[in-house]
């Protein structure tokens, strides 16, 4: 069975004469068991769309299911099933870490210890601090507090709006390790991010842009999909070098990407005659390399293929 | 020298001596007996783009506040554009420019508004303003939404308008907290194409970011792990010396030393 099915959602916001439409027909199915990322930048109606999967929201048009319930009829069915962490830090402040955590095992009608297998990994590193009010507790350890307390009710379907945002590359890591863990014990994750890199970490991603889905697909498809030849280019003065690759004819995009320029090539493009354009201008040393294209680099490629077509 | 220099600019402004903008010695911050600042030293030298980074708890924020002039250090020297971080707090404030992606703008200001209300701050003239209003507004291609309130843009375009206001007084430093998160890649882009040409017009930029692709784009990148600076050197040259095919080993490598949970 699929755990969560989105069939053709559209979301509106604000007044009839002042609308924003924040979902443009979303459509996505996510597996039982999965590791479902959805990836885009702030705006892209990530959260929008979570929120309505979680029942706390309504789509203007469209449906869902989550655990084969409808979203809208069997909306507490679903509230039973489902553990959510927003991107905002929303737990009380002024109770304790063990207070929060208690708290929602108990309205979900279960206790911390019937349950404590399940958070034991994540719980216990911010255990030493059970008795401090969750208000004075850092960044990363009001996280781990949080996905605790979403996870106290042993949920099938996880959602996790952001966790990964403003934090660093070292948490960033452990973070998704913990993901794939708790992944391995059968709880289907959704999971947003604005961090491209961490596509590669999931079974399968929707890319997701202004409201729109760019590509649906495993990160392997996504990548075997961008169906053109691309190259890593550097040399000294790379800002000369970035206008310079602009000006060829054979070469579609380029953009800076870490050390190098990535540059999309025309399909039937000529190396040597690059090389020699490019070697004219007195670009030495100079190093160019066929690679292959990151989830990034494929995100570029959908956006822009999107706002030629408007 | 690397045989590649991955620095923009023509020539790294990181080699020439004796045009520092930013002197620190030995600059520390306590808090009670937690020391968030552990006697970091550095020049940031002018027209540079200097990287930042760290991991979340490192001591990065303390460390930008007291060179702000936001925050008295315990002990140790340091200077911003010639003044003295303990004595000149407001010539500092007056001379350099800020930017994050937690405050930037006013969103129920329009954009235009938001620009005269930062430049008036900074005491520039109405003259000044009203000229230079235009020339920012052109570059940015939003002449038409002058009046529209900053709400109402799309999120990149606030992140480049944003920096445009901040270096709208014509700092000699602007300062960036994580300016990129949460927009897309393109807009990430286009928003360090701005950074380049600031950096050439001879201001010097001080960056934080969690994207280790954009650590790459730095002429010098400092990594702070627990108070203190691990390294500081040019992307091409911490990757050689810590043996890493990318920044972002790098960064795993020092960062994961550290003993401070955030």
């Amino acid at each position: 069975m699929q755990a969560v099915t989105v069939d053709h959602i559209s979301m509106f916001y604000g007044s009839k004469k002042n609308r924003i439409q924040a979902l443009h027909g979303v459509s996505f199915a996510v597996a039982e068991g999965e590791l479902f990322g959805i990836i885009g930048p702030d705006g892209a109606g990530k959260t929008s769309l979570f929120r309505i999967l979680t029942t706390l929201l309504l789509a203007t048009e469209g449906s869902e299911t989550v655990n084969g319930f409808d979203v809208i009829k069997d909306f507490k069915e679903i509230r039973k099933r489902v553990g959510y962490m927003p991107g905002r830090f929303s737990l009380y402040q002024d109770l304790t870490v063990a207070e929060n955590l208690e708290f929602f095992a108990t309205i979900f009608n279960t206790s911390i210890e019937e349950n404590y297998d399940l958070v034991k990994e994540i719980y216990s590193q911010i255990e030493p601090f059970k008795d401090r009010r969750t208000g004075k507790l850092s960044g990363g350890m009001k996280q781990k507090l949080a996905l605790s307390c979403a996870l106290i009710h042993r949920p099938s379907v996880l959602f996790l709006d952001e966790p990964t945002t403003g934090v660093d590359a070292v948490s960033r890591k452990e973070f998704w390790e913990m993901l794939k863990r708790l992944n391995q014990q059968g709880i289907t994750i959704l999971v947003s991010t604005p961090y491209m890199d961490e596509a590669s970490l999931c079974d399968r991603v929707a890319l997701i842009q202004a409201g729109k889905i760019l590509s649906v697909n495993t990160p392997q498809g996504i990548r075997g999909a961008f169906g053109k030849p691309l190259l890593a280019i550097r040399s000294t003065d790379m800002l000369r070098l970035l206008n310079a690759i602009r000006k060829y004819d054979e070469a579609e995009d380029c953009y800076p990407f870490g050390e190098y320029h990535h540059v999309v090539m025309k399909s039937h493009f000529n190396e040597e005659k690059l090389r020699k354009y490019l070697q004219q201008q007195s670009f030495e040393p100079l190093e160019i390399n066929p690679v292959q294209p990151d989830i990034e680099d494929c995100f570029i490629a959908l956006m822009s293929s999107i706002s030629e077509r408007v | 020298m690397n045989k590649y220099n991955t620095g923009r600019s023509v020539e790294s402004p990181s080699s020439g001596a004796g045009t520092s903008v930013i002197s620190v010695q030995d600059l520390t911050k306590r808090f009670g007996d937690f020391t968030a600042v552990d006697a970091i030293s550095f020049e940031v030298n002018k027209g540079e783009i200097f990287g930042f980074l760290g991991a979340n708890g490192a001591g990065k924020t303390t460390a930008m506040r007291m060179l702000c002039g936001l925050s008295l250090p315990t002990s140790g020297k340091a200077t911003v554009s010639g003044f003295d971080v303990y004595r000149q707090t407001e010539e500092i404030k007056k001379n350099i420019g800020y930017m994050s992606q937690k405050f930037s703008l006013y969103e129920d200001l329009t954009v235009k508004e938001n620009i005269r209300f930062y430049a008036g701050i900074y005491g520039k003239t109405d003259a000044f303003i009203k000229e230079k209003t235009e020339k920012v507004l052109n570059e940015l291609h939003l002449q038409s939404e002058a009046r529209k309130l900053v709400k109402s843009l799309p999120l990149g375009w606030k992140q480049k308008l944003a920096f445009s206001v901040a270096v709208f007084h014509e700092p000699h430093i602007v300062f960036l907290d994580e300016p990129t998160g949460g927009v897309d890649p393109v807009t990430r882009r286009e928003f360090w194409n701005m950074i380049y040409h600031a950096a050439d017009s001879g201001i010097t930029i001080f960056v934080t970011t969690h994207y280790m692709d954009e650590a790459e784009y730095c002429h010098r990148v400092s990594i702070m792990v627990d108070g203190k600076i691990e390294a500081l050197d040019t992307p091409s040259n911490l990757k050689k010396t810590h043996e890493a095919k990318s920044m972002d080993e790098v960064f795993l490598k020092l960062a994961r030393k550290a003993t401070r949970n955030d």
